[in-house]
């Protein structure tokens, strides 16, 4: 443990490890100092100096959030001196940015706007050095960049740089010109984007945004001849309730449910049905690979497999490692699965023509906008998906229905397509689809559940970047024997910068595993670039736990004895990677530049 | 130095006839603390424009462990109104790289940049040839220093040590939060000297003359000579070799052209100093200064020179941190307002407390330094300003 | 393209495959060609193992490593203080006039770019100028005349013999 050291802060004495920042030293005793530029995922940047502080006999205030907290001095963070820098600052930045606040899709979530209200600060102060004539960028299927609400706070850098090593973003030029851009201020479809929406996620105002589709989906649903199904996915019922009034880590399942349907949806489905139907295809690709490697000794099949479920995951791999696409599942996400049995087996079942069929998804993601839109995502004949919602779109229009939700019945989703199990839930949080892969395949090759209590795998949750876990299989059915004694290896991954060492490793032919899970956002989907604002590691932790309370609560929690999965399967596909399974439910990957 | 009167003197270009690199040789023979204690001694500051005892800065270089430490030459002179640098690698390299090679040998370090601006590229032939010589002569002494020239490209903040070594690092020129600073955690992690060229250049000239003699220049807190770039309207344009503390009136005898109306110290990033003053500022008491002086006759608009100097800021601006990057855009534009009835007379005042909070809020010395110039000029030439 | 991955390659055996090459590659390219295409960039990032968003970010930063395609002599003309007390406006004009270009702009024959700098540190010379990496100095409008006549004949010279 390093040396402790105490300061007084605002007349208080605080003792804290030294090195401690002052601002961190300031929370602990909760002295609350503004920030913009600083967020707790991201390393320290020290630009928007909104958090100056004064210390005891310097003349400069010292930014609080990147200098160390001095031993026996003394902070002040409520001075005349002190306010009034911290204005001017906010009235900078207010100079400088596009103030239609009313028309902002931020508009009452903004750093910037809580602080300028705070300090209320005159608009009028200073002119206008906002940039005329800037454009703001749509070219991507998922995420908006609007540079006249930029505040140069450099979080969306250091996300994509830190979190994602994707670096797609950067600052460029200087002084007066100094913006957020991408290579050569190209736009977002062209360059080195997974679409993952963390920098979304991360904006302090309305300058990064996810592209939003809700006014098709409310067109859709107000055209009587369109026959609208929604399906949400297991990440969404634990983070919705944050937009609505109610504590981080709430589940409102029951209540989205009746919103949908209040809101005019004609079929409330869930995306956990293709989360079980993933694992039941990915689960028996993974036993194909292994057996075609193993005992057939089959070179040109990829070990280790990795999911496919992450579109930004997705992105991320035809980028940088194009020439080891093999490795990714050929299973779609569920999403697509479903945006595809939507318009094929929904249809026929249900008698409606598919073209009438209007598939919306509401995700955590933004990168899903993007995979609901690519080329090769048409196999049902028409557009699988047709609209993907972030949650936060979902919020308001449930907001803009004028819907009492906090008084709304609990309800459950329609039929078919809305049964799921335990299993599917937890593909919310990094680690669950792994699980949830582990009870099916164990129990497919053994006909005995997984050797865990309470089928809790517990070795692959968490929140270390990379997990590991080795299963021992034994007493395989007569079937796996093949797989008798061996050991399986398995690793989970999320966000990119780590999905990136597992890939170099692989690059490298050291990988030592067979099976990995990788998820492109920081907590998997509870964490997702579309979920609510803001984020961090208590919030992405309240989600969690909400994801695998929701799973303990199901009745049913292995993916292959949800029945309308064993419904499907004899109705329809027939077999797991069968003929249906290879043309509606699995996909193919594009390799792409890398910079 | 007495009276504050004007003294030229010649140290740093005054010609050395024995053998190259004799200095550094005889140095050498010294115990390295020793050299670090003469450097103290003597009182050096940073030639720069920050003005840190030089010594100091060395010792805490001494101190720091690991076999891998950078002796960095800042000559990245950006300061319009500067070019003393330049003069130096010119005319005497051969006591900047002793400098160097003297900083090296007293705390322990193994490899030397000369970070040159961009804009000086023509120079580096002439430099290259140097420090082949100076390879030489160190593989004869047994000093394990090995200089190569590194080539800025253009960025006037790059002159702050650690925006230097982040673009040395191939990154994007911004300067970096401190602590930790250079001397702790520099070019690759390592602990990194940066000094001045004629911080060098001096220290090779101390390690000559002596601690003593050197101390015996200046004034009491202002050791020693100091090199003055010197421009604008004057008939004696160039850099010339003074002692610190003298009065801005003898100053403006010897170099202005009878006419002079105010004189810029420390270029723009320093103060103006106007006539009415000229009686009792004394340059070397806070004012210093990286020498750059500017002379301006009566014949100058006020007006246009603080515009031009403001241009200057909101494009050299790293642009990373808001009170600079916005501050010097407000303050350019809002003069302007001013100058042109759009905004009243009053408005200097906001503009002046501006440019106070920048002083206390930027993060490097580019943003903190603006409101010296400003203030200086709007307050004492404030009609300028206006009609 | 070749050259530019010898460019490249020089560098990075003196540097390392390593950022710290970045700045210097691109000083190289500049050197070579006056700016720095989309293509170079991604190159280096190749090279480099970084992505394209940081090669550009760092160019960008630098006013010596500009992006887009200019003449093979660029014309800096300082517009620091001192240069614009001694004449800078005179010479600028001159320089306009005898290339018909504005500032920013480049001549029809791909000869010449015409840029503003900040202070090129010859205060003492002012006003003055960098052809490429060569200085000017204590220029006027007479003076700029000759230069850019014999740069033209030079040029001319140079074709002729090949």
């Amino acid at each position: 443990m390093s040396k402790l050291i105490s300061l007084k802060i605002d007349g208080q004495q605080v003792e804290v490890e030294e090195g401690t920042t002052i601002l961190e030293a300031a929370r602990k005793i909760n002295v609350n100092i503004p920030t913009l530029c600083h967020h707790e995922d991201l390393c320290v940047a020290g630009n928007c100096r909104v958090c100056v502080v004064e210390v005891n006999g310097r003349e400069r205030l010292e930014a609080s959030c990147c200098t160390p907290a001095p031993e026996g001095m003394e902070i002040w963070t409520n001075t005349a001196k002190v306010r009034n820098a911290r204005s001017e600052i906010v009235s900078l930045l207010v100079s400088e940015h596009n103030t239609q606040c009313t028309t902002c899709y931020r508009n009452t979530n903004c750093e910037l706007q809580d602080l300028a209200a705070e300090y209320n600060v005159d608009g009028n102060r200073y002119l206008s050095v906002l940039k005329p004539g800037l454009k703001v960028d749509t070219s991507s299927w998922s995420i908006e960049k609007d540079d006249s609400k930029c505040i140069r706070c450099q979080r969306c850098v250091r996300t994509c740089r830190e979190l994602q090593h994707v670096n797609a973003l950067t600052a460029a030029c200087k002084g007066q010109d100094m913006k957020i851009s991408t290579f050569l201020d190209l736009p977002f479809n062209e360059v080195v984007c997974t679409n993952c929406g963390q920098c979304v996620n991360r904006c302090p105002t309305g300058a990064l945004t996810e592209r939003r589709y809700f006014n098709q989906v409310w067109e859709a649903i107000g055209d009587p001849k369109k026959h609208v199904v929604m399906n949400t996915a297991p990440s969404v019922r634990v983070a919705l309730g944050e937009m609505l009034g109610y504590e981080i880590g709430t589940r409102v399942t029951g209540k989205m449910v009746t919103a949908m349907r209040k809101m005019g949806v004609d079929s409330v489905l869930d995306t956990d049905f293709t989360a079980d139907l993933t694992i039941i295809e990915e689960g028996n690709e993974l036993l194909q690979r292994l057996k075609k490697v193993l005992v057939e000794k089959d070179s040109s099949v990829k070990l280790p497999m990795i999911t496919s479920c992450s579109p930004g995951w997705v992105k991320f791999i035809e980028h940088m490692f194009p020439n080891h696409l093999g490795h990714l599942s050929t299973c779609k996400s569920p999403q697509q699965m479903f945006g595809t049995l939507s318009k094929t087996y929904y249809a026929e079942q249900k008698g409606i023509d598919p073209k009438d069929i209007v598939s919306i998804a509401i995700m955590p993601c933004a990168a899903k906008k993007y995979e609901a839109n690519r080329p090769e995502m048409s196999d049902s004949g028409y557009r699988d998906i047709d609209a993907g919602l972030t949650t936060r779109e979902f919020g308001l229009m449930i907001k803009q229905a004028g819907l009492d939700f906090k008084n709304l019945p609990d309800t459950e989703f329609d039929s078919i397509m809305g049964e799921s199990t335990g299993a599917a839930v937890i593909f919310g949080a990094t680690g669950g689809v792994m699980e949830a892969a582990l009870r099916t395949a164990y129990a497919v090759v053994t006909g005995r559940p997984v050797p865990f209590e309470n089928l809790n795998i517990t070795a692959v949750r968490g929140t270390d970047g990379i997990r590991e876990a080795s299963i021992k299989v034994e007493g395989c059915l007569p079937e796996w024997n093949f797989l008798e004694g061996a050991t399986l290896n398995v690793a989970v991954a999320h966000g990119l910068k780590n999905a990136r060492i597992i890939m170099d490793e692989i690059a490298a032919g050291t990988s030592k595993y067979h099976f990995i899970e990788v998820m492109a956002c920081p907590g998997g989907c509870i964490g997702g670039g579309g979920q609510p604002i803001p984020t961090n590691a208590e919030i992405r932790a309240k989600r969690t736990q909400a994801i695998y309370e929701e799973d303990m609560g199901k009745p049913i929690r292995m993916s292959h004895e949800n029945p309308e999965i064993v419904k499907i399967y004899e109705e329809y596909l027939q077999e797991p990677l069968g003929h249906k399974s290879h043309k509606l439910l699995h996909t193919h990957y594009t390799p792409r530049n890398r910079y | 130095m007495a009276n504050n009167k004007l003294r030229k003197v010649d140290i740093i270009f005054t010609p050395y006839s024995a053998a190259p690199y004799e200095i550094l040789r005889l140095t050498m023979q010294k115990e390295k603390n020793a050299v670090i204690d003469e450097i103290i001694e003597s009182g050096l500051r940073g030639r720069g424009g920050a003005g840190f005892p030089t010594g100091y800065k060395w010792r805490f270089m001494a101190n720091q462990p690991g076999d891998e430490k950078y002796v960095i030459c800042n000559a990245d002179e950006g300061e319009p109104g500067t070019f003393k640098d330049r003069k130096l690698l010119v005319e005497v390299p051969r006591k900047v790289i002793s400098g160097m090679a003297i900083a090296a040998y007293a705390t322990n370090s193994n490899k030397g940049f000369i970070y040159l601006r961009g804009e000086y590229n023509y120079l580096i032939p002439a430099l290259e040839k140097e420090l082949l010589i100076f390879h030489e002569y160190a593989e004869k002494f047994g000093l394990d220093f090995q200089i190569e020239i590194f080539s800025g490209a253009g960025a006037y903040v790059c002159g702050e040590e650690t925006a230097l070594i982040e673009s040395m690092e191939g990154k994007r020129g911004e300067p970096r939060n401190k602590p930790p600073f250079p001397i702790q955690e520099g070019f690759m992690g390592k602990p990194t000297l940066v000094n001045n060229v004629e911080t060098f250049a001096s220290a090779t000239m101390i390690c000559r003359v002596g601690a003593e003699t050197y101390k015996s220049y200046g004034t009491d807190d202002q050791h020693g000579s100091k090199l003055f770039s010197i421009s604008g309207d004057s008939p004696k344009e160039g850099v010339h070799e003074l002692e610190l503390g003298m009065k801005i009136s003898d100053f403006v005898e010897e170099f202005g052209d009878g006419d002079t109306k105010a004189v810029q110290i420390g270029g723009v990033a320093g103060f103006c100093i106007p006539r009415k003053n000229f009686e009792t500022a004394i340059i070397g008491e806070g004012n210093t200064t990286g020498g750059a002086t500017m002379i301006f006759n009566s014949t100058r608009s006020m007006y246009n020179v603080l515009h031009n100097y403001l241009e200057f800021f909101a494009e050299e601006s790293c642009g990373q941190c808001t009170p600079c990057r916005i501050g010097t855009q407000q303050l350019l534009k809002g003069i302007e307002a001013v100058k042109k009835g759009e905004k009243p007379e009053s408005y200097l005042n906001d503009l002046i407390k501006l440019s106070r909070t920048m002083k206390i809020t930027s993060k490097c010395g580019l943003g903190q330094s603006v409101t010296n110039s400003f203030v200086s000029i709007v307050e004492n030439f404030r009609e300028e300003m206006i009609y | 393209m070749q050259e530019i991955e010898m460019i490249i390659e020089e560098k990075v055996k003196h540097y390392g495959r390593e950022r710290k090459a970045l700045l210097p590659i691109l000083r190289g390219i500049v050197l070579h060609k006056n700016y720095i295409s989309q293509n170079d960039m991604v190159c280096v990032a190749r090279a480099l193992d970084i992505s394209a968003a940081d090669v550009y970010g760092t160019a960008s930063f630098f006013h010596l490593l500009g992006n887009k395609e200019t003449g093979k002599y660029v014309i800096r003309v300082c517009k620091s203080i001192t240069c614009e007390m001694k004449g800078k406006h005179k010479v600028l004009k001159a320089l306009e006039d005898e290339l018909r270009i504005q500032l920013g702009e480049t001549t029809h024959d791909k000869l010449f770019t015409l840029e503003a700098t900040n202070c090129i540190g010859l205060c003492d010379e002012g006003p003055a100028m960098l052809i490429n990496n060569t200085p000017y100095t204590r220029l006027d409008p007479e003076k700029v005349h000759e230069i850019i006549y014999e740069f033209r004949n030079k040029n001319k010279k140079n074709h002729g013999q090949q």
